[in-house]
Formats: C-alpha cells, sequence, structure tokens
C-alpha cells in the first residue's frame, strides 16, 4: 500500500526530568519541529491527532493541554480528535482518517511526562479493581511474571535477557536522543539492583519526559513535497484477553495476529529476508526476545539466541532496535511513535550517527497497550 | 479504499443514577450485546473495536484492554479514544473513519460511563490547567453558569425560557424506556428547583448516570447485505480549539459555528430549519437548548426562545430537538455523545419505537464537551 506517507517529524531529547517545558510545551517543540521538517505550515494540515493518557498526565481530558499547542485552534479550529493508548495508535487513526478521503495531511502528536506521575499506581491502575489490583501488581511486577514464565518454557536465562540490554544501551552510544546509554558488560547487568525477579534495573526502561510528532499526507500530497516520502506500506492492530490468568504469557498471539496482517498488506512473504531493521517496543529487556518471535522473524524461544549470536546487532544482518530502544528512552505512549520516527529516519538515511549499514528499504515499528503487551500495533515502513 | 459508511445497528443500556447490578465491565456488555443482536449479527461478525469513556470517573488506566471481556475485542484490533464531554461523538466518528477508510467492513463502537463509581466534578476539576484555570473554572458548572449569564444579560432572555427547554425534554424523555429521568416536569417546578450555580437549576441540569451505548458501523456493500435501511454518515465535522477556559468566547460557541459552517457548506444545507429533520444535540444543560441553536443557524442571535416557545423544537414541530430526551434526562458521560448517534440512527431508520418522528430524511447528532468543544455527524437515509 502506497496511500500513505510520513513526510515529517520531529522529537525531543527524551530525559529524567524536564522540568523547563509543560506537556503544551513540549507539544509546541516537536509540532514545529515536524512542520519544518516537512516544509509545510500549520494552515497546510487539515487534521491532527494528539495521543496522551489521564492517567500519565494527572488531568481528565488530557488532550484539552495540548490543543492549541499542537495548531489545531488554528483558523477558527481544524478537525482533530484524540487516542489513549501508544502513538501508534494515533498514527493508525490518524491515516484512517485519510484513507477515508476526508483529509490529506495529519499531524500526529504524543507528549508524555513520566517525571511528574507515579508509575507504580498509574500501572497499578491498567489492572482490574476488584480480583488483581488490590494485589499491588503494577507494569514491572507483571512484566516479571512474564519474564519468568517466557524463561521456563524456552528454557531461557537472565543472562539472555542481559544481552539484549548490553546490545540497546551500547546501540543508545550513537543517540543523542537517548536517555541511558551505557557500555554495560554481563556482569554489570546481573549484578544489577534486583527490581522484581528475574527482573534487574538493567532489565528495565527508565521513566522518561518527552515528545513526539508525525506529518502524514496522503499520496498526491506526499508527491508533491520535496522530502522523500516514508511510506505506511502495512498497518494492523491487534488485542489479547486482559487477566493475567487467562494468558500463557511466554505467547503474544495479538502479536502475531497484527504481524500477520500488516506483512499480507505490505506484500511480505518472509520478514526475516524483506525486512532490513526492526524497532520494537522493549519497555524490559526479555519483551526484545519475545516480540521479535512473535513477528516471524525466528521460532519460538530462539530470539535469545539471535541476539547473543549477533543477529539483531547493529552490525547484524537484521538490526533490532539501532536507536536504543525502548531500554534507553520511555516516554509512555511517545515510545511507539518514536519507533516510527526512528525506522522512518533510517530508510531515509538520515539516522545520522545511528544510521545502519546499507540501505533500508522496508522497515519495522512496533508499539504495544496495556500489560504484559496485552494489545500491538504494528508498522511497516518503506521507501 | 475509502468507502461510504452506514449505521446498521445501535444497543443502549437502560441508564440510571446507578446501576448496582453490574459491574463497568457488564456494563459495556449489555450494551454490545443489545447493539449485535439489533444488528443481526454475532460478536464474529465484528472486525474492530473503538471504545472509550472518561477514565478518571471509574480510576480504571487502559480501559480498551480492561474491558475485553466485556466488549468482545478478544483477538480483535482494539482501540481507545477519549476527548471528555464529546467522547461519544469522538467515538462515533472514529467508528466512521474505520470502515471508511476500508480498513475494516463491520466495527463496533462503544462508549460508556459508570458515573455513580466516581466523584464526578472532582475528577472534571482536573481538565482545567492547574496553574491558570483551575482556580476559577472547577468543573462544569462554573462555565456552563458563566455562559448563561453572559447570554442572558446580551439578549435579555429570561431564566423561564430556558425552563422551557427542560420541560421539553423531560416530556420527550417520557417517551423513552431507556432514559434516566422519565418523568415530565413544568416551567414552575423548574424555577423552583433548588439553584445550583446563577441561573442554572437543578433541573436546568442533566443528571450524571450509569450507562453504556454501542452503535455498529458497516461499510456500503456490508451496511447494504446486513441491513435494509442504515442510517447513512454524511458528514462529520470538529472542532476542539480551546485549551483554556479563560480563552473561550462565552457570548458565542464559536467551536458550533464553525462547525455547522463547514458542514452545511459541505453538505450543501442552506436552510438547516427548514432540512433537517431532527436534531440529537448535545445539550447539558436547558440554556444551551438556547443559545445553541443559535449557534447552528436555526434562528437570529437572541431568538431562540420564540422558536422553543411555538413548539418549533418540539415533537411534532418543524424541528423537533432530542426525541429521546436528550442529555437533560441521561448523561452516562462517555456514552452521551455517542448515544446522540444512536439515537439519530434510529430515526433514520425508522425504528425510534415510541419516540419516532415522521419522514426522517437527514438527522443531525452533535457532541460538546472540553473546553467549549463541538462535534457533529450528520446521518442520511439515503448514501451521501
Amino acid at each position: 500500500m502506497t496511500d500513505v506517507a510520513i513526510v515529517g517529524m520531529a522529537q525531543t531529547p527524551y530525559r529524567r526530568r524536564r522540568d523547563d517545558a509543560n506537556f503544551a510545551e513540549l507539544i509546541y517543540e516537536v509540532s514545529c519541529g515536524a512542520l519544518q521538517d516537512a516544509g509545510l505550515e500549520v494552515g497546510d494540515i487539515d487534521n491532527f491527532i494528539t495521543v496522551s493518557n489521564d492517567f500519565w498526565d494527572g488531568r481528565t481530558i488530557s488532550s484539552m493541554a495540548v490543543q492549541d499547542a499542537c495548531g489545531s485552534s488554528f483558523d477558527g479550529g481544524r478537525n482533530v480528535s484524540t487516542v489513549e493508548g501508544d502513538g501508534t495508535f494515533g498514527l493508525l487513526y490518524g491515516m484512517m482518517r485519510i484513507l477515508s478521503g476526508a483529509y490529506r495531511t495529519t499531524l500526529v502528536v504524543v507528549h508524555c511526562k513520566g517525571s511528574e506521575g507515579n508509575m507504580r499506581l498509574i500501572t497499578n491502575g491498567m489492572f482490574d479493581y476488584i480480583y488483581t489490583r488490590p494485589l499491588g501488581i503494577e507494569a514491572t511486577g507483571a512484566a516479571a511474571l512474564q519474564a519468568r514464565r517466557y524463561m521456563d518454557k524456552y528454557k531461557l536465562t537472565e543472562e539472555d535477557f542481559a544481552h539484549v540490554s548490553i546490545k540497546n544501551r551500547g546501540n543508545a552510544l550513537r543517540n543523542p536522543n537517548a536517555q541511558l546509554a551505557a557500555s554495560l558488560s554481563l556482569d554489570e547487568v546481573m549484578a544489577s539492583t534486583p527490581i522484581a525477579s528475574p527482573l534487574k534495573l538493567h532489565d528495565i526502561s527508565p521513566i522518561s519526559d518527552g515528545a513526539a510528532a508525525v506529518v502524514l499526507a496522503h499520496r498526491n500530497v506526499a508527491n508533491k513535497l520535496g522530502r522523500k516520502p516514508v511510506w505506511v506500506k502495512g498497518i494492523a492492530h491487534c488485542s489479547e484477553a486482559h487477566f493475567l490468568g487467562d494468558r500463557d504469557l511466554a505467547e503474544a498471539p495479538a502479536l502475531r495476529d497484527a504481524a500477520f496482517r500488516a506483512y499480507q498488506m505490505a506484500g511480505i512473504e518472509d520478514p526475516f529476508a524483506e525486512i532490513d531493521l526492526v524497532e520494537l517496543y522493549d519497555a524490559y529487556s526479555y519483551m526484545e526476545p519475545l516480540w521479535f518471535e512473535e513477528m516471524g522473524f525466528c521460532s519460538k524461544g530462539e530470539g535469545a539466541e539471535l541476539t547473543r549470536l549477533g543477529a539483531t546487532a547493529f552490525d547484524g544482518p537484521l538490526p533490532v532496535n539501532p536507536s536504543g530502544g525502548v531500554l534507553s528512552a520511555h516516554a509512555v505512549m511517545v515510545a511507539g511513535l518514536a519507533r516510527v520516527i526512528e525506522a522512518a529516519l533510517q530508510i531515509r538515511g538520515e539516522a545520522g550517527e545511528r544510521q545502519v549499514e546499507g540501505p533500508v528499504e522496508l522497515a519495522l515499528a512496533h508499539g504495544i497497550n496495556g500489560p504484559c503487551g496485552q494489545s500491538h500495533c504494528v508498522v511497516i515502513l518503506g521507501e | 479504499m475509502a468507502q461510504r459508511v452506514g449505521i446498521i445497528g445501535f444497543g443502549q443500556t437502560y441508564h440510571r443514577s446507578h446501576r448496582d447490578d453490574v459491574n463497568g465491565v457488564e456494563l459495556i456488555n449489555e450494551a454490545v450485546r443489545a447493539a449485535l443482536e439489533d444488528a443481526g449479527l454475532s460478536i464474529d461478525d465484528i472486525d474492530a473495536v473503538v471504545i472509550g469513556n472518561m477514565d478518571h470517573f471509574e480510576a480504571v488506566n487502559y480501559v480498551d484492554t480492561w474491558s475485553v471481556d466485556g466488549s468482545g475485542a478478544w483477538m480483535k484490533p482494539l482501540i481507545k479514544l477519549t476527548t471528555g464531554g464529546t467522547t461519544g461523538s469522538t467515538l462515533g466518528i472514529a467508528g466512521y473513519h474505520h470502515a471508511a477508510s476500508g480498513l475494516f467492513d463491520v466495527v463496533l463502537v462503544i462508549g460508556w460511563e459508570k458515573n455513580s463509581e466516581s466523584d464526578t466534578t472532582g475528577a472534571i476539576i482536573t481538565c482545567s490547567d492547574p496553574i491558570f484555570d483551575r482556580f476559577s473554572f472547577s468543573g462544569a458548572l462554573p462555565g456552563l453558569a458563566v455562559e448563561a449569564s453572559a447570554y442572558i444579560k446580551r439578549y435579555g432572555i429570561k431564566e423561564e425560557d430556558a425552563a422551557r427547554v427542560a420541560v421539553r425534554d423531560r416530556a420527550h424523555g417520557a417517551n423513552n424506556p431507556y432514559a434516566q429521568l422519565q418523568t415530565p416536569v413544568t416551567v414552575e417546578e423548574v424555577m423552583l428547583s433548588p439553584m445550583l450555580s446563577w441561573p442554572i437549576k437543578l433541573l436546568d441540569i442533566c443528571p450524571r448516570s450509569d450507562g453504556a451505548a454501542a452503535v455498529i458501523f458497516a461499510g456500503e456493500r456490508k451496511a447494504r447485505q446486513l441491513c435494509s435501511q442504515p442510517a447513512w454518515v454524511h458528514y462529520t465535522a470538529v472542532r476542539h480549539s480551546h485549551a483554556y477556559f479563560g480563552d473561550v468566547d462565552y457570548t458565542r460557541l464559536h467551536t458550533l459555528e464553525a462547525a455547522v459552517q463547514e458542514l452545511y457548506q459541505n453538505v450543501g444545507i442552506k436552510e438547516p430549519l427548514k432540512e433537517l429533520d431532527v436534531v440529537e444535540l448535545y445539550q447539558p444543560y436547558s440554556f444551551a437548548g438556547l443559545k445553541w441553536i443559535e449557534a447552528m443557524g436555526l434562528c437570529k442571535p437572541g431568538e431562540s426562545p420564540r422558536l422553543v416557545w411555538d413548539g418549533v423544537t418540539d415533537m411534532g414541530g418543524e424541528l423537533p430537538f432530542n426525541p429521546s430526551g436528550g442529555v437533560i434526562c441521561t448523561n452516562c458521560i462517555g456514552a452521551t455523545g455517542l448515544l446522540r448517534i444512536g439515537e439519530a440512527a434510529l430515526q433514520v431508520m425508522d425504528r425510534a419505537v415510541g419516540r419516532q418522528v415522521p419522514d426522517v430524511n437527514l438527522a443531525l447528532a452533535t457532541g460538546f464537551g472540553g473546553a467549549y468543544w463541538s462535534d457533529l455527524m450528520l446521518l442520511g437515509r439515503r448514501p451521501w
């Protein structure tokens, strides 16, 4: 499919605390950046999608904080909507509104300031309030259950996951936007503070502040702009069951389904051979091989082995998270759109120091919603 | 890729101030089952699910993933949208774009709220900017009271004029078995009801309700195949212009003016009073039933009381408003805008038992919320 293209993008650097900017100021920064990158002005945009979350913002109707900053109030007001979920879902809805024929150019913006919230309380709030919330379970506690189940089912070790952190934090050294970048040794990861067994400090993404924006355009507009369009060739989303006890956490059938449909839309038959680069949602180290397997790049249980062999390394045959991934910067919801932007920059050949070797013609970007990746969105980008 | 879209099914719960018999997921499920039954479909026929509410009311984060057991979105594409009071209309518009994009054929859209589990005003307060707005615009009432006061001052309208609007909607609500408030009231009763924030009295304003709504949208081919008379989506328009309550011009509802102008121009409506057949207005309080119908271009500013007293907007009038009883009879916030769309669809489909307006060709549904934002969806008997 080559109906909708990414024609502009911007992201803030991700930092532990951006106390120089409020939500609106972060959004203004990336909105201006994405428009400038596209060579467009706010008057050229006929549709806006803001992405935010009331719990993370501590405000109901969290979109209210950024309606004017993104430009939707321009010229008496433009058509706008708000998605509450990962930024990839905002991209998806923005794209739908172009495909429906209603709009031609869409600005998708997303912000989050993890520094202003309490991650444990906020993610505890996504669990059922009768059966599971009183247990005190939150994102990291749930992730630990998933990591343990994945290890048990496929005979994996904590060291297997440590290699993912080493790779991604190492990749982040080339990315000036990353919050955590380091040359970690296996011993350092293994000796880092236990948080929720088997997860240790270096297995876990940081809490970050940041924002991102993407300009989408219909083919007729995209082809007229000076920039090389990055086409959304395939996109699909899917959710599975909510209760952790209803799921086998070592499997992600919703991701399998979403990836399959995205590949179908993009005409991909052999993802490992055809896709040149992957930016996936590695909120925890174990997630990278788990998601990688469910995307059909290798058999179940083999993802960690491929990482150890260097297949997913920066200079490997299929680089995964050359940006450093979510493990290096995790502004919630922003992180999915950041994956899209990183993949698109690679396709443009504009990823600077983190540009991988060889041409990137087809790339996969991925975002998640809900506990332990209950819901997924898979985006296939191409030249 | 792009395709025309029709509404082929609508289901709603029995709305009450407290639905103690169900939890949130069960409430959602009640509406979903009703919509599927209405459309003659099973959950297997649904290609994608759209859901929303205002999550600070129930204090559930990521409502989309939490509610899968009730929504039926297991192993289906699922997305959540939320925009405050406009959530329901935002959801309906998203359902339209899901199908219109050609990516999905049959789309289930769910809006819901369980206000009995919330401190409604406590939650709404937090939408205001914490530095500039929160101390003065704390909750839903203050802004509306400012708007009503400004309107009264400018056009010399009377509180009784607004009371007449409440009387109309409460009379209509008596025809709707799903409405929370089904007892008619008189102008005197409205005038004597407790003052909340001048000039708004208890019977001028909506209740807080538990309830859910589900609407099924389908692409043209599927819609024709599955439904003998779909309600075709003609146009949608949205203005969510402001971030600060202090920026709003309380003498006019600019967002509604801009949205209807876009809609009328694109659809070719020149005389809305004559051309529209029924309106489901997201009217959270009685004064909106005056001022906002002026913003819709139905009459000149300040002239709406005459229309309302003459019965133009009553059942049997030239342009009936809120045959369902509207927001003044039921306000389950995340569902409210979607109820407007569902009720408008019933009118177009000729299936609004007991509250049907005869010969509806065009029905307009609106949404209101946030910092005086407006949404519109125009539905018609024939595809546009």
